[in-house]
């Protein structure tokens, strides 16, 4: 049978109902002043869960994750973390750590004190604070910079740093607020990797606030994405992508061709569009969709295939136009294709030979075509 | 032609431009550098040298009451003679007579404590004001510096009406009868103290606000999020990276309240001993222009060397730290 991949095969707790989840937000509100930033939210995430809070600024997801941290309380509603309610715990006193956007590190301290200070706080051995240092210094490679202070250090480095002390007291959860938002893209790319290898090294529970749809792609088990403080959807990174719940997760999440337009007719197969721009669609993914309702037909650019010849294939939609624009990015291109009434559908090719026997430029006019299982009817 | 040897002239002709340029900025930098120099030799140097001078000459009855000794009138051998006349007997005398050395001493320790304490009072102050809401911070900035706008003396005369017994003070704590006898508080130590501290508040206040300003708040909250309760996170976060501030604020007192005279005369009475009141009375009462002159390059030897002994210590400290 056919399924939406997912990377860890074995890991989903939250498909099982017997799973007791880890962190629970349960009703939450939070307001400052008359602005609200979480509006009465509920979201379950569960113990060694990579997740991944995920919006652009201002949706709450920083709000969040300082509810959790302790220097926020939620206005209402209630925070609980391993069953125990949060509420009026102060942040010195919460099983969690935070790694800071900014990374925070103490500028008079040198790395070994930085990575130290929560340890000391606890009142640990100080032989077994000088272990624990130096095998976070070895986790995060910089044993050679333990004697440095911040300022001597590069970005990649005090990101480290910063990680190092965030996971050296051995938190339940680790909240990382924007971690690699402050690294160049080759950085971040590594780095994206060596945080999955250290959560699954420690068996953490990391929750990640980011605005980056890929790094949170990349790196989380789950993605929940945030709008004005509301959940959108809380799916793995392949159900958000491939069937997003709402016009809003299908446009914030990857690129999208929007169809809007009525049902005509529905079925045990699927269902029948007609769409606005003039096309009729074929779709096997109608969702709850009712015959007569108003909805959008979404699909992924990659998964419309442009050509100068009508499709052999009669079981795909179809529509013919004329290449508006090309945008070619050396592994793929993208070509515009302006439809009879004016709809602009993008449609990404692969380019997977060096040379292609069906050659389009500007102005020729072209067919695009989807196969009835490449979209999704969103109703919302 | 390749790329290479394009850029290469490219970058010849630059050279042969950038050199009357490199030239004038060079000059141009000695200049800008020349200014404050020049403002210390007129106005620091020359005159330290004045005094230095005086303070090794005799008293004598004429105007100004001591011996020139440089008249260039009577040519070099003149020079010379008046040269052989110069003498550390001023300084001699300082040892002598206990009083100076008793001045010097009270004057410091006066200076330390009340230096303590502007420190206890500006630390919240500056503290609040780097917390307050940015909107808020240019007001409390503007209390700080509004009491610059009268004349210091006026304000310390003010507090004679506040502190002597008959006072506002002694009033008020008498009507709300917390005393039944008027506090005696004029003419004491704390009545110096009292005037320091409210005088050089607002130059303890500003290092120190500016220290507090730009520290990141999140250093704070990563403290408490690794398990620091609020207490503890200011001693090991907050005062540290103050530090600088609390340096410069208390120099900054320190340093003039040493050498005070106005507020020892006016709050302190008549037995309070300070460096500054004994200058004067040298100065004005004995007209023993030489004697003071040493008594003041000697403050002033007192209150350079540590200092830059101190600042030198900081940079060779910083330069470590890069």
């Amino acid at each position: 049978m056919q399924s939406l991949g997912s990377i860890r095969r074995d890991f989903a707790p939250w498909n099982d109902p017997a799973a007791k989840p880890y962190i629970v937000f349960d009703q939450v509100t939070k307001k400052f002043g008359d602005f609200t930033a979480v509006n009465n939210l509920s979201l379950s995430i569960y113990e060694r869960e990579f997740f991944a809070l995920l919006g652009a600024s201002g949706c709450g997801k920083s709000t969040l994750l300082r509810m959790l941290a302790g220097f926020e309380e939620p206005t209402s509603g209630r925070i609980l973390l391993d069953g125990q309610d949060l509420r009026g715990i102060p942040p010195y006193r919460r099983p969690v750590n935070m790694m800071f956007q900014s990374y925070a590190l103490f500028p008079h301290m040198t790395v070994e004190a930085n990575i130290a200070f929560g340890l000391k706080q606890e009142g640990m051995e100080a032989s077994k604070i000088a272990e624990r240092v130096a095998e976070m210094l070895k986790l995060v490679k910089l044993e050679q910079f333990a004697k440095r202070k911040p300022h001597q250090l590069s970005g990649g480095q005090r990101q480290r740093v910063a990680l190092a002390r965030s996971v050296a007291k051995r938190p339940k959860v680790l909240l990382l607020d924007e971690p690699l938002g402050a690294l160049d893209k080759k950085l971040r790319e590594e780095t994206q990797f060596e945080l999955m290898d250290l959560q699954q090294k420690l068996g953490l529970t990391f929750v990640v606030v980011t605005h980056d749809q890929e790094e949170a792609m990349t790196m989380a088990d789950r993605i929940a994405i945030l709008d004005k403080g509301e959940v959108m959807q809380v799916a793995t990174p392949a159900e958000v992508y491939e069937a997003p719940g709402s016009r809003f997760v299908a446009n914030f999440v990857g690129n999208v061709n929007m169809f809007e337009g009525t049902v005509t007719a529905r079925d045990a197969a699927g269902a029948s569009i007609d769409s606005d721009s003039g096309i009729s669609i074929r779709t096997e993914n109608a969702g709850d969709a009712q015959s007569g309702a108003k909805v959008a037909y979404a699909v992924r650019p990659e998964k419309i295939k442009v050509s100068s010849r009508p499709p052999m294939d009669t079981a795909s939609n179809a529509a013919e136009g004329e290449i508006y624009d090309i945008a070619y990015f050396g592994d793929m291109t993208v070509y515009y294709v302006k439809l009879g009434n004016g709809l602009v559908v993008k449609a990404a090719s692969l380019n997977s030979a060096r040379l292609t026997d069906d050659p389009l430029t500007w102005n020729d006019r072209a067919w695009i075509s989807f196969k009835p299982d490449s979209g999704v009817v969103l109703t919302r | 032609m390749s790329n290479a040897a394009l850029s290469q002239t490219e970058s010849s002709t630059g050279a042969d431009t950038g050199l009357g340029t490199s030239l004038l900025r060079a000059v141009a930098g000695r200049l800008v550098i020349a200014v404050p120099y020049l403002w210390l030799l007129l106005f620091f140097l020359i005159p330290f040298v004045i005094v230095f001078k005086i303070s090794l000459s005799q008293t004598a009855i004429a105007m100004p009451p001591y011996v020139p000794v440089f008249d260039l009138s009577e040519g070099m051998s003149g020079l010379f003679a008046s040269l052989r006349e110069l003498s550390f007997e001023n300084y001699l005398w300082l040892t002598e007579d206990a009083l100076y050395f008793n001045a010097y001493v009270s004057s410091l320790m006066i200076a330390g404590a009340s230096t303590f304490l502007t420190l206890l009072v500006g630390y919240p102050i500056a503290y609040g004001m780097a917390r307050a809401p940015a909107t808020l911070r240019p007001v409390l900035l503007m209390l700080v510096i509004l009491p610059f706008w009268t004349s210091f003396l006026i304000r310390v005369y003010a507090w004679i009406g506040i502190l002597k017994p008959e006072g506002l003070l002694n009033q008020f704590l008498l009507a709300i009868g917390v005393i039944d006898q008027p506090l005696i508080i004029m003419n004491t130590h704390t009545a110096i103290f009292i005037g320091i501290v409210y005088s050089y508040l607002p130059f303890m206040v500003l290092p120190l606000y500016s220290a507090l300003e730009k520290m990141d708040y999140s250093l704070i909250e990563a403290a408490q999020d690794l398990g620091c309760p609020p207490t503890s996170a200011f001693w090991k976060i907050t005062f540290p990276l103050s530090l600088p501030g609390v340096v410069a604020g208390c120099l900054l007192v320190f340093i003039p309240a040493v050498g005070e005279f106005v507020i020892p005369d006016l709050l302190g009475g008549s037995q309070t001993l300070m460096i500054g009141k004994t200058l004067w009375n040298e100065f004005f009462a004995n007209r023993d222009w030489p004697v003071s002159s040493a008594v003041a390059v000697i403050l002033l030897l007192l209150l350079v060397v540590p200092i830059v002994l101190f600042q030198n210590a900081q940079a060779r400290a910083q330069e470590q730290g890069r």
